[in-house]
Order: structure tokens, then sequence, then C-alpha cells
């Protein structure tokens, strides 16, 4: 009895059959990162991004479905700045995949040569909310932080697929002039409104607002990812009426209750923009969700501003 | 120390012009950077010398000895001054040497560390399972961190009234080929769901009856040994297949050890599906075997009795992904039966609980659970009861939960109480439970 038990648990444990495939397997946090992997991998790579782009990203259920795909990962491309603490570190420790756990070779940090805002110094506390201490994690809806973001995806496919170098260097050569034009077209579009005051719900745009010249002078929230107070919105009613601020930007994750309240009272406009590829049917990829958004926008700070 | 500040400098203005070119160009720029800097070095050592030389030509001392460039200043030696007001008390005076890692790197290497406190209050009328008005029911202190490039560890340790426990001390082996999950340590069971869940993150103040009574209770299957888990090939579909053998102690009352040979075995098969992207089910099979305590008489195994436990769980979740952080159901059943054998014979037992739980708003939960459950000694004891739970989430880091429990004890008058319950962390933050 003993020993058919000993058996059942052993037997339990069957030997896997290796997959042998051609493309590189890629997955994603993210769906902003999983198209820039897919403007460079081509159709040298296969891209699961984990995460929608219309969800909070800070609170992604980390499901089974997920842990099938990080295990068999050749690559994991992560957002990284704690942004996926809640959900990843379990991901990572049930993949059974040695590759991407944290000092494998198929592990990419895309945070680590890109511009972060926000960097904590000095104490920091839960008294202030839920604070990243290592910056702002939403550094990827700024074009040049994108460029940077590509060009580390590019190495390392590159590494981990020799072969293909020159195909990577190319795409990413593509890309970056495809994404050139772009900045010219949003940056020109976005100059006449320069300086305007705006309010958003989340700290998620620091990167995209300095890049466009947009001053964020409140947030809907009190402090990051505590709901709104009621004492916090008629202090930033009123500081909105000071300032002259019209326009309020919100993520498609968060409710429109607070944000509309505010905008009636100070005669303004509440605009959901999108966050991530993904987060409005449009926004199809990084090229995309920057002209969805730049559109967007405009269309809004148009009808608020009246110029 | 001013070359090497000097050293710094450059080094970093170097860097910062060099971030954004490409790697081709930079490998080359490093090289040639590096060169300038040495360059620099030799001519800022150089002029040191020869102003220090001067320095003391102008003292009418002896001319200073060249330092060498390439000699390294002596280790400072770090210390202290002596707390003031307590120089001259007879103590030593004067610099104090500070002992042990001053510069502290090696602390990045500290696990993440938190705790998480939990405090129950009850009122009301229980005589059969009566908890205390008032109690700091557990503390529980976790040290988690990457042990080396193919394994992690994980330590939770509860602080409870009646002492401490270890409550989970496992390493985990991340990366073994052929696709093994395996843990060795003392660990919590993966019988069936509740069992495997900390009482922090469980959606009620207690645990349910049929865990009280057939699967040892608020511990329950928690023990020494070695857990082996591997992901079955079956396309889209999650199916996991877990193998453990522990050492055979598990509570009071469920698995006792009288020899080496008495292990119990755990073996639990789990199966997953998104149904669509916000709803998923989750299914699972459990098994235990390992000896029962009944029939030791005086710390002699006399009976070597056994028992067999056979558990049926099933989840069902929904959480719309862009209202994720305002919306959310999951609904649970679990099902135990436990084949027990005594002196007077076989016990055939069962138990479940179904139970379901909604958030309405950001910050609030509701949620209730019906409980009916056999004992294992005596499966015609059937106990039942019904719970209807509140909860409220100040942010991620606390909770404040009120219940409503009645209980119809077979042996008993029936139980009316309210229990609440504040839970807060610190420290690290920790993963959310799935």
């Amino acid at each position: 009895m003993r020993m058919f038990k000993l058996l059942l648990v052993f037997v339990l444990a069957l030997p896997l059959s290796a997959f042998a495939q051609g493309k590189l397997n890629v997955v994603s946090t993210t769906e902003d990162l999983g198209s820039l992997a897919r403007e460079i991998g081509g159709d040298k790579v296969s891209v699961t991004a984990l995460a929608k782009g219309y969800q909070d990203p800070h609170f992604v259920d980390p499901k089974p479905s997920f842990i099938l795909a990080v295990s068999r990962a050749d690559v994991l491309i992560v957002v990284g700045r704690e942004l996926e603490i809640g959900w990843l570190p379990p991901l990572l420790t049930s993949s059974r995949n040695g590759k991407i756990q944290q000092a494998g070779k198929g592990y990419l940090d895309a945070s680590t040569n890109v511009r972060i805002l926000e960097i904590p110094t000095g104490q920091i506390t839960r008294a202030m909310g839920d604070v990243h201490p290592l910056g702002n994690p939403h550094y990827w809806l700024e074009p040049g932080n994108g460029r940077r973001i590509a060009q580390s995806i590019r190495d390392k496919f590159s590494e981990l697929s020799p072969g293909n170098a020159s195909y990577f260097a190319q795409r990413y050569t593509d890309f970056d002039t495809r994404l050139a034009a772009g900045e010219k077209r949003w940056d020109a579009a976005m100059a006449p409104y320069k300086g305007t005051k705006i309010v958003t719900y989340h700290r998620s745009w620091p990167n995209f607002m300095e890049r466009f010249g947009l001053d964020v002078m409140g947030y809907v929230e009190p402090k990051p990812g505590i709901p709104p107070s009621p004492s916090h919105t008629i202090e930033l009613i009123d500081e909105m009426k000071r300032q002259g601020a019209k326009l309020i930007v919100v993520e498609p994750y968060f409710d429109l209750k607070t944000p509309q309240a505010i905008a009636t009272q100070v005669g303004g406009k509440v605009l959901v923009l999108a966050p991530s590829v993904g987060g409005s049917k449009e926004a199809t990829d990084y090229i995309q969700l920057f002209d969805y958004d730049v559109n967007q926008l405009l269309a809004a700070l148009k009808q608020v501003t009246g110029k | 120390m001013r070359t090497t500040r000097f050293a710094c400098a450059a080094l970093l203005a170097a860097t910062l012009v060099a971030a954004p070119r490409d790697a081709v160009a930079q490998a080359a720029d490093q090289a040639q950077i590096q060169q300038q800097i040495d360059q620099l070095r030799r001519e800022f050592n150089d002029r040191l010398t020869a102003l220090e030389a001067q320095l003391a030509a102008l003292q009418g001392g002896q001319p200073a000895p060249a330092p060498s460039a390439a000699q390294a200043p002596p280790p400072a030696q770090t210390t202290v001054d002596v707390p003031a007001g307590a120089a001259g008390a007879g103590g030593p005076s004067g610099p104090l040497p500070v002992y042990g890692n001053v510069a502290a790197g090696s602390k990045i290497f500290n696990p993440d560390m938190a705790v998480i406190g939990d405090f129950l209050g009850a009122s009301g009328r229980n005589r059969v399972d009566p908890q205390p008005a008032l109690e700091m029911h557990e503390s529980e202190a976790s040290f988690q961190a990457i042990v080396d490039p193919y394994a992690r560890a994980d330590f939770f340790v509860s602080f409870g009234e009646e002492g401490v426990e270890l409550e989970e001390g496992v390493l985990t082996l991340t990366s073994l080929p052929g696709g093994f999950l395996t843990k060795v340590g003392k660990m919590r069971a993966a019988f069936g769901k509740v069992n495997a869940l900390h009482n922090h993150v469980l959606p009620w103040t207690d645990r349910p009856l049929v865990t009280r009574n057939l699967v040892g209770g608020e511990d329950g299957i928690d023990d020494a040994g070695i857990s082996v888990a591997r992901l079955l090939p079956a396309g889209p579909l999650f199916l996991e297949a877990t193998g453990e053998i522990y050492r055979g102690d598990a509570s009071e009352s469920l698995f006792r050890s009288s020899k080496r040979g008495d292990l119990a075995y755990v073996a639990h098969l789990r199966g997953y599906h998104d149904i669509t992207e916000s709803t998923n089910i989750d299914l699972g099979t459990s098994y235990s075997y390992g000896h029962n305590p009944a029939g030791i008489v005086n710390d002699v195994d006399l009976g070597r009795f056994t028992t067999n436990l056979f558990g049926v769980d099933a989840t069902l979740r929904w959480r719309p992904l862009t209202r994720a952080i305002y919306h959310q159901f999951v609904g649970r059943s679990e099902v135990i039966w436990s084949n027990r054998e005594q002196f007077d014979g076989r016990q055939r037992s069962m138990g479940y609980y179904v139970s379901g739980d909604y958030q309405f708003a950001r910050r609030w939960w509701l949620g209730g659970r019906f409980d009916h459950s056999e004992r294992a000694e005596d499966a015609s004891l059937l106990d039942r009861g019904g719970s209807a739970v509140l909860t409220y989430w100040p942010s991620e880091f606390s909770q404040v939960r009120g219940q409503y429990r009645h209980t119809r004890y077979a042996d008993g008058p029936d139980a009316n109480e309210l229990l609440f319950q504040f839970q807060f962390s610190i420290g690290a933050h920790g993963a959310h439970p799935f």
C-alpha cells in the first residue's frame, strides 16, 4: 500500500515533452511592451501580453493561465519599477522556467534604460499612499522612452537569436523612422496648448504630459492608490477654479462619477484616454496609441480652451 | 579622496553624455573615456604630489615622500564619538570604533520582510467552541527572498497568544529540469483550497466547520515534507498535479506518526480554465492518507489506525477587467469525506461549505457561507452553521471585517455570535492572493 502511494506521487510527475520552436516565444506583462516586441520581432517572434490595456496594471490577477504562458516563454519583458509587484512574483515562482527568472537570460526589465520621473527622495512611508519607491512606473507613455525600450528589446532579441540580429536591427530602424515622424506630428499638434493646466485621476501620465507640455496641477486621487475623498475633491475643485484648469484625464479602469462631478462644478470636461495599447479600440499599437491619445486630447483641449 | 571624487564626477558626466548613443558606439566611447579619466588621474596625482612637496618645504620640514599613484590609502577605521554627557564618567574617551558592516552593502540582500496583524473580537454566546472576547490572534512575520539562481525561500512565523510557531518555512526550487516545481520544508499542504491559505487571505474571520471537524482545525495539514508539482500538457487548459510526502504529524487530531514509516501523503489535481477574460473556473480533487492518533494508548500506537481523506473543490470567479478594482465575485465550495479507523470501527464522515463573496464597491465586500459537517470521530454528530460577512478596506494594507455567525452544534446549545476582525500589514508589498 505504501509503495503504491509513493509510486502514485511520482507517476503524477511525468516527464515533460520539450517543445522546440523556431520563433522566440515572448511574453510581456503589458500590451505596450508586447506591441514594441512585435515591432522589433516581426514574424521571428510570437508575442503574448498578460495584462490588457484597459485594465489597471497594478491589480492584475495572477491567473494559472498566465502561468502556462510564462512557463513556455523564451523572453519575459516586464515594466519593472514594482508595477507588477502584486502579481508577477507568484507567476515567476510557479512558471518552472529558469530562463525567465530575474537573473535569467530571457528576463528583460524594460525600465533599466529609460527616463524615470518622480523617484522619491528622502523618507517615504505608506502614509503617502501606494508610492513606488523606484519611481513612477508609467514611463512608457513617452515616445523617447518607447524608443529606448525598443532598443533594449532589439538587443535582447539579438542576444537570444543572433542569427536574426540584422533582421531585428532593420525592423528597429524602420520603427525608429515611423516613431520620429509621429513625434514630429504630435509635437506640432500639441504645441499651441503648451502650459495648459489639467488634472489627471492617477499619476499615470507624468512622462506623457511633460513631453507634450501640459501642466498637471492636481489629481482626483488624494494620494496614489487612495480613492477620492469628499474633502480632497472640494479642495481640488477650488484649486481648479483658481488656476483655470478645465480638463480631467481619466484612465479607462476608473469610475467616472467623481471626475464628472468635478467637471460639472468647474464647467470642464472629462476625457478618457488610453494609458496603454489596447486601452481603447483605436490604440492598436504603440504609434497608434499616441495618435489616438493626441487626437483625443486636441479635440478636448480645443473645446475647453477655445483655441 | 579628492582624486576619487573627481574621477567619479568625470565618470558620471561621461556616462550621462554617453547614455543615449547606441551600443556599438558606446563601447568605443567607453574605452576612450576610460583613457581620458586615467590621463586626468595621472595629471591630478602629479600635481597633488608637487603641491604637497611645496607645502612641506614651506613648513620647513623634510620634503614629504611622494605618494605613489598605485598605493591605495589604508582602510579608514570607522569611529563614533563618545555620546554627549557620557564623557569623563570613567568610561572610554575619544573616538570609539564601530564594529560590524558599516558600509551595509550586504543589507540589500536582506529578505523582503512584512508583518501582518490579525486582531479578533467576539461577542455573543458559544459554549462548545468559545473564543476570547478580544484577542491578538496572530502576528505573522514573513521573510522572503531569492536564495540563488535555482531557488527561493519563504518563511512565515506566526506569533500567537500561545507562543511562536513556524507556519511555513519553505525552499522552492524554481528551475529544475522537467518542469518540476519542488518545495522542501514545513508547509501548508495542497489539500483543497482553504488548507493552503493563510488566515489573512481568507474571506472570513474563521475557518469553515468542515476544516475544524475533518481536516485538523485552523492549522490543518501543515507539516514537514516535500512537495512536487508538475504541469500536465492539456492544450489551453491549466492542469497541475501535485504529490506531497509529509512526516505524518498534522495538527492534534488528524495525523500522528509514532514511527518513521508513518508518513502522510497528499495528492492534488487542479484544473483551471478562463471561460471569458473576466470569468474563470478552478476545479480540484485532493486525497490524503496518514496514521491517526485514535489507536495511541499511553504513547504506544496499539491500533495502527489510519485516516483517508478525499476532497473536491470548485471556485468560480468573475472580475470585469475594466472595473476590476470595483467589482468582483468569488463563489467557492469544498466537499470533504473522511474515512477514519478507530477502536469502535470505521467512521465515514462528510462535510462541506459553500461560500460567496461579492465586492460591491472599491472598498466594500459582502459575503456569506453555509457550513455543514459531521465529525471525524463520530459521524452521527452533525454541526451546521451560517455566516454573513461584511468587509471594509481602507487601503490595500488594512482591513476591517464583521461576521455574524450562527452555529447549530450536535452536542451543545446553538451559538449566535458577532465576530469582528482588524487586519493590518506593514513592510514589503506582498503578492495578491488568487
